[in-house]
């Protein structure tokens, strides 16, 4: 078997340092807007008592089920042995913790009290899924971290594979997690469903391909590395079968709530009649972020095309993001049924639809951890050999 | 006398340790001598009773107290501004018929605000009076996405005035504490005095475990009923003459 390189990107020239520092100037503006979120108090955003996690909730939970999804193709290496996958597998476990990063510190500084992590960290109600994850979560940069180190010290290399097994098995766990948030959820319509765990999988295996394509297309575009067209069909076939998986889940899903008589108001309420929720669903969602990426991906026409592929991802991206904002803006905009047959008004938004406008320091807080994570895998790359040389085309792994 | 640098750096690692320890032993001490078990005893359920027959529509003097009594002022900003009670009216899609009945916290025996806090900042209290305590809250909101009675608002911006018994603060989350300041002074929640002084007289507070208390001896001999009973999270509120 070909030995594989791996190298530092140079990181000199102006362009470099220009994305660094612009990077840096989001990072300083979503700071900014956290500490006047804090410093005033949360009704400077569009948050309210009724719609109680907002946009910032949306880049948070979209980063870390793509940081957990992005280690998919180290798994694939480690754990289904797939030698094509290999060379792939320093970037896929950088990725996983820096969006990791960038996932968590969105949630921390939207807290109403930041500066209560440590109680946070040390103080734990065991029967809160929240409280898991933090265990998951600090659990997974651990994890991550000891399977790089078995990956790029070659004395470790042995044990790349229980490293990589346990990885796998903890980014199944944390994503449950995440996805049981919103499953455990007994009062909300919306949410209350053992579906949401898989269809978190799911979503994560897909949101974090989509970004470790992008990011590895983007760079070795940028550092004019060889990068194969065997490794970006195999990646862009992957891709089509995850966006295809998460379809699924959320047909299953809608059809179940659909069955349900007392569940048939929320299902209208984002199907059908929801303004700019029904029109993200199946605009934004379905259309933007499954449909158009599936033929792109699997149609003779475009499927060869390498900008066209990376549109794909692109649009994943966009339709994933929508796709959380639906399920996380939108299943609290439905108002709770308190009392069911009932026509209900209250001064405290009872029985209405709840409207939410982000404010501009959540999305500044949002695009800040996004380019926190950006600028960290940026960096790793610079000082650290997580890219291979090259990707070129391997005769043997066509016929593999 | 002199030291090698070995017993310096021992001696210093024992002097850190004990400062860092000794306020946490002191804490323990004080843990201990104020038991929060002491002012509340698993033998009592606090609980409401409230009849919505004799609750009117057009009434908010309930409101009006919980609002006084706990310092909770209007910032103009209703969908921001903390609401610990209030008053909703139903009417019925197939049958027209209107009721109005005061919500709040509903004190679950099985809270699902009490089971999401990742820090234990939400609890139940040993009678049965669920809480937040404002020292453990770091604002994550997930349990105002837990309850299904809409019963907790969270602290958007500055507080001034406090009420100095019903501590608050920006950043956390906070809802209707059963008036458990007044309890502990063997007074009945400000709701329902009001309602008794100047409304209807639609509501009843008592220990639901005393089978001889007025508000227990009311419930076994009439039907009454929990707001999202389906869900039986064993409230420490009940209703009577509720059309559900």
């Amino acid at each position: 078997m070909k030995t594989i390189h791996y190298r530092e990107i140079s990181g000199r020239s102006p362009a470099f340092y220009v994305f660094m520092v612009t990077l840096l100037i989001f990072i300083g503006a979503g700071l900014a807007s956290a500490h006047y979120m804090e410093s005033h108090g949360h009704h400077v955003t569009g948050m309210t008592n009724q719609i109680v996690w907002g946009i910032p909730h949306v880049f948070a939970i979209f980063m870390i089920l793509s940081a957990s999804g992005a280690l998919n193709v180290a798994s694939i290496s480690s754990v289904f042995d797939r030698g094509l996958y290999k060379p792939l597998a320093r970037l896929s476990g950088l990725l996983a913790i820096t969006l990791l990063a960038g996932g968590l510190s969105t949630l921390v500084l939207d807290l109403g009290r930041p500066d209560r992590l440590i109680v946070a960290m040390t103080t734990y109600n065991f029967r809160s899924i929240f409280a898991w994850n933090i265990f998951l979560y600090t659990g997974f940069f651990a994890v991550v971290v000891i399977y790089l180190w078995f990956m790029m010290e070659p004395r470790m290399n042995a044990y790349v594979k229980p490293a990589g097994f346990f990885a796998f098995f903890w980014r199944l766990t944390l994503t449950t997690g995440t996805g049981s948030i919103f499953g455990f959820l007994v009062a909300r319509e919306a949410y209350n469903s053992a579906v949401m765990a898989p269809m978190f999988i799911l979503m994560s295996f897909l949101f974090g391909l989509a970004v470790f394509m992008l990011f590895l297309m983007a760079t070795f575009w940028l550092t004019q590395r060889p990068l194969g067209d065997e490794v970006v069909r195999r990646l862009k076939n992957l891709l089509g079968v995850f966006i295809a998986s998460v379809l699924y889940f959320v047909m299953v899903y809608h059809l179940t709530n659909i069955y349900i008589a007392q569940r048939r108001g929320i299902e209208e309420f984002i199907l059908l009649h929801g303004g700019v929720y029904t029109a993200l669903f199946w605009i934004g969602q379905i259309l933007i972020g499954s449909i158009v990426p599936l033929v792109l991906v699997y149609h003779p026409w475009f499927r060869r095309s390498r900008p066209l592929i990376a549109l794909a991802a692109a649009l994943v991206v966009i339709g994933g993001f929508i796709q959380l904002y639906v399920i996380i803006i939108g299943g609290q905009a439905y108002p709770l049924v308190l009392f069911p047959g009932k026509i209900v008004s209250s001064s405290f938004y009872d029985g209405v639809i709840n409207t939410y406008t982000p404010s501009v320091f959540e999305i500044a807080l949002g695009l800040g951890t996004t380019a926190l994570s950006i600028f960290l895998a940026s960096i790793a790359i610079k000082v650290l050999p997580f890219l291979p040389e090259t990707l070129a085309d391997n005769p043997a792994d066509s016929v593999q | 006398m002199s030291i090698n640098r070995r017993q310096f750096l021992g001696a210093a690692a024992a002097a850190f340790a004990a400062t860092a320890l000794a306020p946490g032993f002191h804490l323990v001490e004080l843990a201990l001598a104020d038991s929060p078990e002491q002012g509340a005893s698993a033998l009592k359920r606090w609980g409401l009773l409230i009849d919505t027959a004799k609750c009117s529509t057009g009434c908010d003097a309930c409101v009006t107290a919980c609002n006084k009594a706990n310092g909770l002022v209007s910032h103009n900003r209703p969908e921001t501004d903390s609401q610990w009670i209030r008053k909703v009216t139903l009417r019925g899609e197939h049958t027209g018929y209107v009721q109005s009945l005061p919500v709040m916290c509903q004190h679950c025996a099985d809270a699902p605000c009490v089971d999401v806090c990742p820090t234990g900042a939400s609890f139940k209290r040993a009678d049965g009076i669920v809480l937040v305590d404002r020292h453990l809250c770091i604002g994550c909101r997930y349990c105002m996405m837990a309850c299904p009675y809409k019963a907790r608002s969270f602290v958007a911006e500055n507080i001034t005035g406090q009420i100095a018994e019903v501590p608050r603060g920006k950043g956390c989350v906070e809802g209707c504490t059963l008036c458990v300041e007044r309890i502990d002074r063997n007074k009945i929640p400000a709701c329902v005095e009001a309602c008794n002084e100047t409304g209807g007289k639609a509501m009843m507070f008592g220990d639901l475990k005393d089978p001889e208390s007025t508000i227990a001896k009311q419930l076994a001999s009439r039907p009454s009923t929990e707001i999202r009973a389906d869900l039986d999270l064993d409230t420490g509120v009940r209703y009577q003459h509720l059309d559900v």
